[in-house]
């Protein structure tokens, strides 16, 4: 039989190869032990790559690095400042009225009826070589008109022979704003953007309706079509037309849904034919971007590989004032990216993962993976040390507020938790205040975080401009009280107090004596789910009120919460930039979730709140925005229509070999900045996986020392059976 | 007014109903010597027998856990209310376990935290101490001192009264046989301890001794140590791995019970009347075996969330809501092992029919249907119990699987697979949290252990020649 | 030979068809078409209407069944059902609910499952009949006594332990091959020898025993006196004629599985992070893609018909005696 003995031959062949220098266990090729290569992994197939559709934490970890949008955020400075990308400045908008002619910057906002961000980009930028670039001697592209022939053999992108580049030109990034509208991509902030960009709308109509006329997936050439509000101005400089003052719009300018893609990709992806053999935009990016993806095998690999045309960005100088006891100075002035190769493996298991670094296979842990922190014990209270084999390995840790929030919501339409009007009455109020106050975010945390993570006072994290450190005076006051100079929980008899106010004494109807029963809505997947929920009963359980947990999964949740069912719901906000209005609008009634599909869950609705989010929105930070958001917070506190959970809190861990790595919350391009020492990893691997054979040796002389009983009995007995006949 | 009120959940219903169709079938097989036969077979095993004896504490666990109720809150003006939460017996039985929660993990027998919390010296300085636990060996003055001559202390003293008891119970069996067959105590234990009982009372005995010398210590020290430590919410393991008995129990048995009659039907009319029917129930049972097993209960349990989430009226607590998942989850792993015993009795029932007295029922004019009942059913149910036992222990295991691919019973449902589930995180914390692992893996060995060696000696005694292979998915 | 594989063929594929309705309306019941649009589409900012073009595009805005719309044939062939379901049988995937194609995807992802499945099957195969031909021979004494306890032992253990415990022992204890990850070609067998050793150990138990049994069986056959009494060595005896009668039973629980190892092991690959088909099917369940399930239930029933037509043929190829007509 061919495997088994061949399998004998080749298994003797692995262990002998495998007392050279790499160790057993290394599960890369042991050539590439001393690469200038950073380990990484990913947990799950990025659904998109194509940067107007991608809009998870997941996929940016490539697209961020390949595309080049026209801003991007400091790598060290905090609280985060957009700086210059694709762009040359930061563009500074011009104010115009309904007739377009300019308006002084102090103009108040309801007179504002366009801005104007004129961008003009940094030249000489070449794109990542690509065979949708390729070109002929003629200069005619090589790869736009396929012929079913010419695509046999060819599998991936790989497979195409010739490359090209060309320069980066602003006429690809009004391309991509187009192909914002574009019926078949689904962007995810279409919606949003045609409130905002002028003409996007009617583009995304005439498109459609072009669409609907054409047959199943013939191309759509965007270039045909114009955009109203984006006006190209030359070569290098073009204009975005937004409706009204909308300051967050320079946020957007530092994603990748506004990175420039050459309209030659749509041509050379549209083709017949590449679609079936998953030769697509969505799958193969084509950047600007320090990183180009070279291996895309979602099963096993991705690769992002230095793009050889990137050039004239350097390591930051500035920073934050610890920066430079960190060390994370010493490379300013060099010029990125440091490191040649990034290679993601896929790892959808933690505890390999976490094993794998621990044995110097993974350079750091990934900074949005959850239980990976939940599976390394760091200590009971927030506060992190690190095992004392951890420290001696040289591995470090790094913390970093994430700009995110957890929150136990309220639905405000169901009659029991809130009412009709969306703010809720009286009674219902000082319900949800002492449920507020029973459900122990300390404990919480503490037990089912790790520590990571701290208790919220409102909706708007720490790091982002509007926030209040919780002391004496920027506590919730409803929960907390001030105490021995630190915020102190409200005892559980003032929330049963409340309870009693709200008609329910020691949790049971005044009027019908009935206990009061609350249904939680929320997603269990995880191992712990099940100790997390009998938690939330527990919280409840001291004021005497029931609660009946509905586990589901998150599309039924999501289900429940746009029918407006729900009662009790758990969810989670990540921020899209680091801006208050980000956060206050999950709360904003005229987004309410049930009427008109927004993001607010909760369907809160509070006039006054309302009134002042408008304001507050269209404002530049200080001293006036943070009077108004301090009275939207106030306002919030008061109704409770959430039970304010906590902030989450990152750790980060990385080897001693890796340098230069600062936890960024809002963007993902932290690739180039980093800079290994691949032969201190290549030392320490070596050290820290010595393979262990006695127990193999051991196995073996057992096994042996087994089958001699057995082969004397077999000698035995066939000596007998030749004599006698058995049985 | 009750204190409390009986909740009859469906898979209580169900298991209820088959112990009592258990008694009902030994009362009518007690008085029919051929019935008896093999049964008095699987009574000479000694493997059998042991393991019969082993089976016993998971049977009465599981029925305890089967007995569901809701207290009743506090009185307030006369009003009867019951809590939400349903409890069982077992719940009540292990109130002491229950309500001891930690904070979080504490190894087994430990009287400190498994972490290092911050905590305020008595001189206001702070520093970081592993605390002691609120309840594991929380009456210790010194526990680093004390805490092993305690523990052997205990241990011994259960142990002592396992010993008495195992005593009491052996000299009682002998006892009894010495009455019956006329002998006296020392030659009768003489004969049972040289293994020439007719019923194999050494193993019986032998078993009964390993399990007193493990349960005798641990009733002595459960309720002063967490004897299996706790887990990361601080619940002790031990009263979630005997949590685990009922739902495993319940699968393994459940299981094949609520799809019996449809594989006894189709399976007996396939065989009885062959030609167009036959080809039908073949079409049926191909159709479904053909569906790799995993996809077929990962849509069938997602459709029973989907139901369950549209009627939530239906549901009133999170028990009903698991019990319920539960309950379909027997019955999509029943359609899936269903379609092997359908064959077989099929099989079976091809060969039956052409015996003499069918025939000869058949020349007299007896209905299809009376053949069938009594002709039939009667003489193929040695194989409806062999399937029963075997499909047992890898039913248990199945279980252990789809829970952990999250396809199995509801998280809230305390399960051998979500221990497993939970466990396997824990592996990589540093240092090591082992025990909810060997917890799971010691109390599902015994348990499958022992069924697989009573299904052993089943088959052995009612069919010997009938190769069935493990039930495994 | 031919009438009756033909015949077996026709037959499978009409189960094909059963299979086919009775997998499309369990998924349907789960998962409205919405519910799907809304998973593929993201969790951020999802309006009704990319929910309503996403159904559009694919095909999902079709009634399922019937369509009451349409007349003649097209009542039939206008629905989801008809759509998504017949391509099947052409062996025409379609896409994913994600978009990507299928039948690429399995075709990529099927040598991994088969790099650890085959010589799981064969070195399995292998030591399973050798234990069982041991204990056999040794019948009882007690290397076949304790053979089997070790066996009822090794079967009772959840494979779950099997592969949580190897994987710990091997990987992070001993460091002797990677924990986890893959790899093409030849440097792919230090990822694999983990993986098909516990898939081997973790059959032991049942496999072992179960072989054991069927050779009991025959041992005890009147045919087998008679070559003992001939004067046969007992080796002789189990090789030339216990083995080889023998060989009935074993073709019929083994021949029905090797077609299925194309579908790879559930567990083993995701906990291992082989990217073969078994990963991909858990990674469909979990996220609800459900053409892609639909694609793999499609595919195992295909795989286990024609298991069972091997079977068939492979019993004339063992024993001349059987003949189909």
């Amino acid at each position: 039989m061919f495997p088994y003995r061949h399998g004998i031959a080749l298994l003797i062949l692995v262990f002998t190869a495998g007392c050279g220098e790499s160790p057993w266990n290394n599960p890369y090729p042991a050539a590439a032990a001393g690469d200038n290569v950073l380990y990484t992994s990913f947990s799950e197939r990025p659904k998109h790559l194509d940067p107007v559709q991608s809009y998870a934490e997941n996929e940016y970890a490539f697209i961020a690095n390949i595309y080049q949008p026209p801003l991007q955020y400091h790598y060290l400075k905090r609280p985060y400042e957009l700086i210059p990308f694709g762009a040359e400045t930061v563009p500074r908008p011009a104010y115009l009225d309904a007739a377009g002619k300019p308006l002084p910057d102090t103009v108040p906002a309801e007179r504002v009826a366009y801005s104007e961000y004129v961008i003009s980009i940094r030249k000489g930028v070449r794109y990542q070589p690509h065979p949708a670039l390729a070109v002929d001697t003629a200069g005619k592209p090589l790869y736009h008109a396929l012929s079913a022939a010419e695509l046999r053999g060819i599998d991936t992108l790989a497979d195409f022979k010739h490359t090209g580049t060309r320069e980066l030109e602003a006429g690809d990034y009004v391309h991509q704003i187009k192909r914002l509208a574009h019926p078949r991509l689904h962007s995810p902030i279409l919606q949003l953007m045609t409130e905002y960009v002028v003409g996007l709308k009617e583009l995304a109509a005439t498109l459609a309706a072009e669409s609907a006329a054409l047959p199943e997936h013939a191309m759509i050439d965007l270039t045909q079509h114009q955009l109203e509000g984006v006006r190209l101005i030359d070569r290098h400089t073009y204009a975005i037309r937004v409706r009204g003052k909308y300051p967050q719009f320079a946020y957007w300018l530092a994603m990748p849904f506004f990175a420039p893609v050459p309209p030659e990709a749509d041509r050379f992806y549209g083709q017949p034919g590449m679609a079936q053999k998953n030769i697509t935009l969505d799958w193969y990016p084509l950047g600007t971007g320090p990183y180009m993806l070279t291996v895309n095998n979602p099963n096993r690999q991705m690769v992002l590989a230095r793009n050889p045309y990137y050039q004239g960005e350097t390591y930051p100088a500035e920073g934050e004032p610890q920066d430079q006891a960190h060390g994370l100075l010493a490379d300013a002035g060099k010029p990125l990216p440091f490191i040649d190769k990034v290679v993601f493996s896929l790892e959808k298991e933690q505890i390999p993962y976490w094993n794998k670094f621990l044995q110097g296979y993974y350079d750091a842990s990934g900074i949005a993976s959850d239980t990976f922190d939940q599976a390394v014990q760091f200590s009971g209270q927030g506060d992190v040390t690190l095992s004392e084999d951890m420290i001696r390995r040289g591995i470090r840790l790094q913390t970093s507020l994430a700009t995110s929030v957890f929150y136990l919501g309220f639905n405000m339409l169901d009659p029991v938790v809130g009412d009709a009007d969306g703010r809720g009455g009286e009674r219902t109020r000082k319900l949800r205040q002492a449920i507020s106050i029973a459900v122990d975010q300390e404990e919480f945390i503490s037990i089912f975080r790790n520590g990571r993570g701290v208790p919220a006072h409102g909706p708007i994290p720490p790091g982002i401009f509007g926030y209040r450190e919780p002391d004496a005076e920027g506590i919730n006051p409803y929960v907390y009280e001030w105490r021995n100079g630190q915020p102190q929980r409200k005892s559980i008899e003032q929330a049963k107090r409340l309870l009693a106010e709200a008609g329910y004494p020691n949790g049971r109807d005044a009027k019908t004596g009935q206990p009061l029963l609350l249904h939680l809505d929320t997603t269990s997947s995880g191992a712990d789910s099940k100790a997390r929920l009998d938690w939330y009963i527990r919280q409840l359980q001291k004021l005497g009120v029931q609660l009946v947990i509905r586990a589901t999964d998150f599309n039924r949740l999501q289900d429940k919460l746009r029918r407006g069912t729900a009662q009790l719901y758990f969810l989670g906000w990540n921020a899209d930039y680091p801006d208050p209005e980000n956060f206050l609008f999950l709360l904003h009634g005229p987004q309410g979730r049930a009427k008109t599909q927004g993001e607010n869950a909760s369907n809160y609705r509070n006039p006054e709140f309302d009134q002042l989010f408008d304001r507050m929105k269209h404002m530049a930070n200080g001293a006036e925005r943070q009077a108004i958001i301090d009275r939207m917070v106030a306002l919030l506190r008061h109704d409770a229509p959430w039970v304010w959970s906590f902030f989450p809190k990152d750790y980060t861990l990385h080897h001693a070999w890796v340098h230069n790595r600062k936890p960024n919350q809002i963007a993902n391009n932290g690739l180039k900045y980093q800079r290994l020492e691949p032969a201190l990893r290549a030392e320490k691997r070596r050290l820290w996986n010595p393979p262990v054979i006695w127990p193999l040796a051991l196995i073996t002389v057992l096994l042996v020392l087994g089958a001699l009983p057995a082969i004397a009995a077999y000698r035995r007995r066939e000596r007998r059976t030749a004599v006698v006949e058995p049985q | 007014m009750m204190p409390f009120r009986f909740e009859w959940l469906w898979s209580d219903a169900l298991v209820w109903l088959l112990v009592a169709g258990a008694v009902g079938l030994a009362l009518y097989t007690r008085v029919r010597p051929h019935l008896r036969a093999p049964w008095a077979r699987v009574a000479r095993s000694s493997s059998g027998m042991a393991a019969a004896t082993v089976l016993v504490p998971f049977v009465l666990v599981g029925l305890l856990d089967s007995l569901h109720y809701r207290a009743a809150l506090p009185s307030q003006d006369g009003k009867v209310a019951y809590a939400t939460a349903v409890r069982s017996v077992l719940d009540l039985a292990l109130e002491p376990l229950r309500a001891t929660r930690e904070k979080t993990y504490s190894a087994p027998f430990a009287t400190h935290l498994y972490t290092k919390e911050t905590v305020q010296l008595p001189d206001g300085r702070e520093a970081r101490v592993y605390p002691r636990l609120r309840h594991g060996g929380a009456h210790l003055a010194d526990p680093h001192a004390d805490r092993g001559r305690d523990v052997a202390l205990r241990a011994f003293r259960g142990l002592a009264f396992a010993v008495v008891l195992w005593l009491v119970v052996v000299i009682g069996v002998c006892a009894m046989r010495a009455r019956h067959t006329a002998a006296d105590i020392e030659s009768v234990w003489r004969d049972i301890w040289r293994g020439r009982s007719n019923v194999p009372w050494r193993a019986v005995f032998c078993a009964l001794g390993l399990m007193g010398v493990v349960i005798g210590p641990v009733m002595a020290l459960a309720p002063h140590y967490h004897v299996l430590g706790t887990d990361k919410v601080g619940q002790d393991v031990l009263y979630q791995a005997l949590k685990s008995i009922r739902t495993g129990l319940v699968i393994g048995t459940l299981a094949t019970l609520v799809m019996l009659p449809f594989a006894l039907v189709l399976g007996v009319m396939a065989g009885y009347f062959k030609g167009r029917v036959d080809d039908a129930i073949q079409y049926l049972y191909t159709t479904l075996s053909s569906i790799p097993g995993v996809l077929l209960i990962a849509a069938a349990v997602l459709m029973m969330q989907v139901y369950i989430e549209n009627h939530p009226e239906l549901f009133p607590s999170t028990e009903i809501r698991a019990d319920v998942r539960l309950l379909a989850l027997c019955v999509i792993l029943g359609v899936t092992s269903w379609t092997g015993l359908c064959r077989l009795l099929r099989g079976e029932v091809l060969k039956l029919r052409e015996m003499e007295y069918i025939q000869a029922a058949h020349a007299f004019g007896v209905s299809h249907w009376r053949i069938m009942m009594r002709h039939l059913t009667p003489n193929v149910m040695h194989i409806v119990m062999i399937a029963l036992v075997m499909d047992f222990s890898g039913l248990v295991l199945a279980e252990a699987v789809l829970s952990y691919v999250g396809v199995g019973v509801d998280p809230s449902m305390i399960s051998f697979g979500t221990m497993i589930n939970s466990a396997r995180l824990e592996m990589a914390r540093e240092p090591m949290v082992w025990w909810s692992l060997a917890a799971a893996f010691i109390f599902m060995l015994t348990l499958v252990l022992a069924a697989n060696l009573f299904a052993d000696s089943v088959r052995d005694a009612f069919d010997p020649r009938l190769i069935i292979e493990g039930g495994r998915p | 030979m031919t009438a009756y594989i033909i015949r077996r063929l026709i037959y499978g594929a009409l189960v094909l068809v059963g299979v086919n309705v009775l997998t499309f309306a369990l998924f349907f019941f789960v998962n409205s078409p919405d519910d799907v649009a809304r998973a593929q589409l993201g969790a951020k900012r999802v309006t009704p209407e990319a929910v309503e073009k996403w159904k559009r595009e694919r095909g999902y805005h079709k009634p399922l069944f019937l369509n009451e719309k349409e007349s003649g044939i097209g009542r039939v062939t206008e629905t989801v059902f008809f759509d998504k379901s017949v391509r099947l049988f052409v062996f025409d995937f379609g896409a994913s609910d994600q978009g990507r194609n299928i039948g690429y995807d399995i075709s990529t992802r099927m040598w991994p499952s088969l790099a650890v499945q085959v010589p799981a099957f064969v070195i399995g195969l292998a030591v399973y009949i050798t234990f069982a031909l041991l204990m056999a021979f040794f019948r009882a004494t007690y290397i076949d006594f304790w053979g089997v306890v070790l066996c009822v032992l090794m079967m009772s253990i959840s494979a779950l332990f099997y592969i949580i415990g190897g994987q710990f022992i091997f990987g992070k204890l001993w460091n002797l091959v990677p924990i986890s990850g893959y790899d093409g070609g030849f440097d792919a067998i230090k990822f694999l020898i983990v993986p098909v050793l516990i898939g081997v150990i973790s059959g032991i138990g049942g496999n072992a025993r179960w072989y054991r049994t069927i050779f009991l069986e025959e041992i005890n056959k009147d045919y087998v006196r008679t070559a003992r009494a001939k004067g046969l060595s007992e080796v002789r005896v189990l090789f030339r004629h216990v083995l080889q009668n023998a060989m009935i039973p074993i073709l019929t629980g083994v021949v029905v599985v090797i077609p299925l190892l194309f579908m790879g092991a559930l567990i083993t690959e995701s906990f291992f992070g082989i990217p073969g088909l078994g990963s991909y099917t858990i990674d469909a369940i979990s996220q609800q893609d459900f053409a892609i399930v639909r694609a793999m239930v499609f595919l195992g029933s295909v795989l286990y018909i024609i298991g069972l037509i091997l079977t068939d043929i492979s019993y004339t190829l063992v024993d001349p005696r059987v003949r189909f007509t």
